[in-house]
């Protein structure tokens, strides 16, 4: 496998694990400095000071996941469940220690009766440790973002 | 405005609907009722509509629909604020679609290319010799000021306090400050929380679609003993997580000083208070609030001390409310610097938006918190505000039983409550309740009144 084929399988595992709630070998997955970002504006800088839908570090992630896990998280009683579909990843290498790829997605969460769609493009920042590829950064570019959305309640 | 449906042709009809203790379940469930309330508690009303920081520069506009109706509020050439309705002289269209932009000198309908001045008035017609002999003439030579009545329709009870503006659509109802007493002290608060006593909505704005009735969203910003069940999942892991491997004495994070206090206990929001003002409008937090344990940003006392004195420096930043209600569509949280606006779409439907502000004169570290506070409380990604509205549309589909007609409001009522005057009540008291269905049937009976005479 090339070095390009190892961080696409990655992206589409990591996905997969999201989709079978497998969320604490998600977190796994993830640096203790990872950032986990959807942006509220179309471009913007990570030194805008402007609001995201999601600007969340490790403790924040760990808090959702743990949340899942309560016996009165009532609004996942019952629960959501999603389905990422990605596109082909794009990838970068950058030196022979981190990854940048680009994918774009369709991401499909249902709650009872009702079903959200959304889609936009995924950036991961990928670095090896140990040998092992982990998150760093997963950037989220909604495209509705401008839309009044529902309930958003796992994760893209 | 238009009659209301025949089911509430009475004022009788409409009293029957809300008791001291108890309102009729019609009130949340009834898409008659939300046609009643649209008809005549919103247009007889002072509802918000935006912040005049919004558009500081002439042609600068935003727009919103109040009541269902279509607005833009805008910056005119000689700088004062005007408020039109997004509605075409001619057939009808929009004239902008965006929720926010810039208009050159005038604005242009995008279908048949009628032009109107930034005041409302109409300026151009293609091919204007079409309409010679019409009302629409604008080559007549004995043109009068009433034509400008042909331009678009202008919103005349406009309000700006410390920025905030507020809109009446029709004439019936009370002045703004008959209105809002002394509930603008919450206001006053958070703009004298800057140096230089003035705010900036900044930082974007977070639209999320509830599918509720929009007084559930209102009654919920003073219910005090919902917090410590609805979010424990929430904040009671933040505190479990934290707390596994820290102590009471080391220094939190902010996303801990920020949900630690939602679980908090019931003595806790009893003895944060609440106080009303006739009107329907409240807030919770007389005493203090889960805000009031946020650490210091330095540099900030002294500034505020700068600015206005020690006293009355120490005065501003003692006041942390929880939450204000400003009945029935703005709530805001003065010592957070956020606003949350109810814009109902229909009975079971209502557009949430939550908003930030700058405070002018203060560092970044402000304004890096209010975003965090809204991120982390009011987004459509937010785990608080997700079993917010699990609950409310738990309401919304429980209320279909037939069982029981009526939703209590007993807690802390006694006969001799005095709601129709302010007054500072126990934390847990659902007065503030009763207190907005007490205004809910006033409002809308004098408007009914109004139109029958
Ligand atoms: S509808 Fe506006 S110009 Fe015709
Ligand atoms: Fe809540």
């Amino acid at each position: 496998m090339s070095e390009i084929e190892r961080v696409q399988s990655f992206v589409y595992y990591e996905a997969q694990l999201l989709d079978e709630k497998k969320f604490d070998e998600w977190l796994a997955l993830l640096t203790d400095d990872v950032l986990y970002w959807m942006p509220l504006k179309r471009d913007q800088a990570e030194e805008d000071i402007y609001n995201s839908l999601l600007y969340e570090d490790k403790l924040l992630l760990q808090v959702r996941i743990e949340r899942l896990k309560s016996p009165r998280v009532f609004s996942q009683l019952p629960p959501s469940h999603c389905q990422h579909v990605l596109q082909h990843p794009e990838v970068i290498c950058q030196g022979d220690k981190e990854y940048q790829s680009r994918t774009p997605f369709i991401y499909l969460e249902s709650h009872m009766d009702t079903q959200i769609t959304l889609g936009g493009v995924v950036h991961h920042e990928l670095v090896n440790v140990d040998g092992e590829l982990r998150i760093r950064r997963k950037r989220i570019e909604l495209l509705n973002r401008e839309s009044a959305l529902p309930s958003i309640q796992l994760f893209l | 405005m238009t009659a209301s449906t025949t089911r509430f042709a009475n004022p009788a009809d409409v009293t029957a609907l809300v008791r001291d203790d108890e309102v009729h379940k019609d009130v949340y469930i009834d898409a008659d009722v939300f046609q009643l309330e649209m008809d005549h508690l919103w247009p007889s009303t002072w509802i918000f509509l935006g912040h005049d920081s919004q558009i500081p520069m002439p042609g600068d506009f935003m727009t919103a629909d109040i009541a269902a109706e279509p607005l833009i509020m805008l910056r005119d050439k000689d700088g004062c604020v005007v408020v039109v309705k997004n509605r075409c002289a001619h057939k009808g269209a929009k004239l902008v679609s965006a929720l926010s932009g810039k208009l050159s000198s005038n604005l242009r309908c995008p279908y048949h290319g009628w032009t109107f001045r930034l005041d409302g008035s109409l300026r151009s017609i293609p091919e204007p010799k079409g309409y010679a002999g019409s009302k629409y003439d604008l080559l007549a030579s004995d043109r009068t000021t009433a034509d400008k009545s042909i331009g678009l329709s202008r919103v005349k009870n406009v309000e700006i306090y410390r920025g905030f503006v507020f809109v009446k659509l029709s004439d019936a109802g009370l002045g703004f400050h008959e209105f809002f007493g002394d509930s603008l002290s919450s206001i006053d608060n958070m703009a004298d929380r800057s140096p230089e006593g003035r705010l900036e909505v900044v930082g974007g704005t977070f639209r999320y679609m509830h599918n509720c009735n929009w007084k559930m969203f209102v009654e919920n910003l003073n219910d005090t003993m919902h917090p410590m069940v609805a979010h424990h999942s929430s904040a009671g892991t933040v505190k479990k997580l934290w707390y596994a491997d820290h102590d009471k004495t080391d220094v939190k994070p902010m996303v801990v000083e920020q949900f630690e206090p939602f679980v908090s206990n019931y003595k806790f929001f009893d003895d944060m208070g609440v106080k009303i003002f006739p009107n329907g409008h409240s807030y919770t937090g007389v005493n203090f609030s889960i805000h009031s344990a946020y650490s210091a940003i330095p540099g900030y006392h002294d500034s505020l001390v700068n600015a206005y004195g020690k006293e009355k420096a120490e005065n501003i930043l003692a006041t942390n409310r929880h939450n204000t209600v400003y009945y029935p569509s703005l709530t805001i949280k003065g010592a957070i610097q956020t606003l949350r606006i109810a814009r109902p779409i229909a009975h079971d439907k209502t557009l949430l938006e939550s908003w930030t502000l700058r405070l002018v004169g203060a560092s970044d570290e402000h304004l890096k918190r209010t975003l965090m506070y809204s991120r982390l409380i009011n987004a459509p990604t937010s785990v608080v505000g997700h079993d917010d509205l699990h609950c409310y549309r738990a309401i919304q589909e429980g209320l279909a039983s037939s069982d029981n007609e009526w939703v209590s409001l007993h807690r802390r009522y006694d006969e001799s409550e005095r709601i129709d005057i302010s007054g500072e009540y126990k934390g847990n008291s659902e007065v503030s309740m009763r207190g907005q269905f007490r205004a809910w049937r006033e409002r809308i009976v004098a408007s009914m009144q109004a139109q029958a005479s």
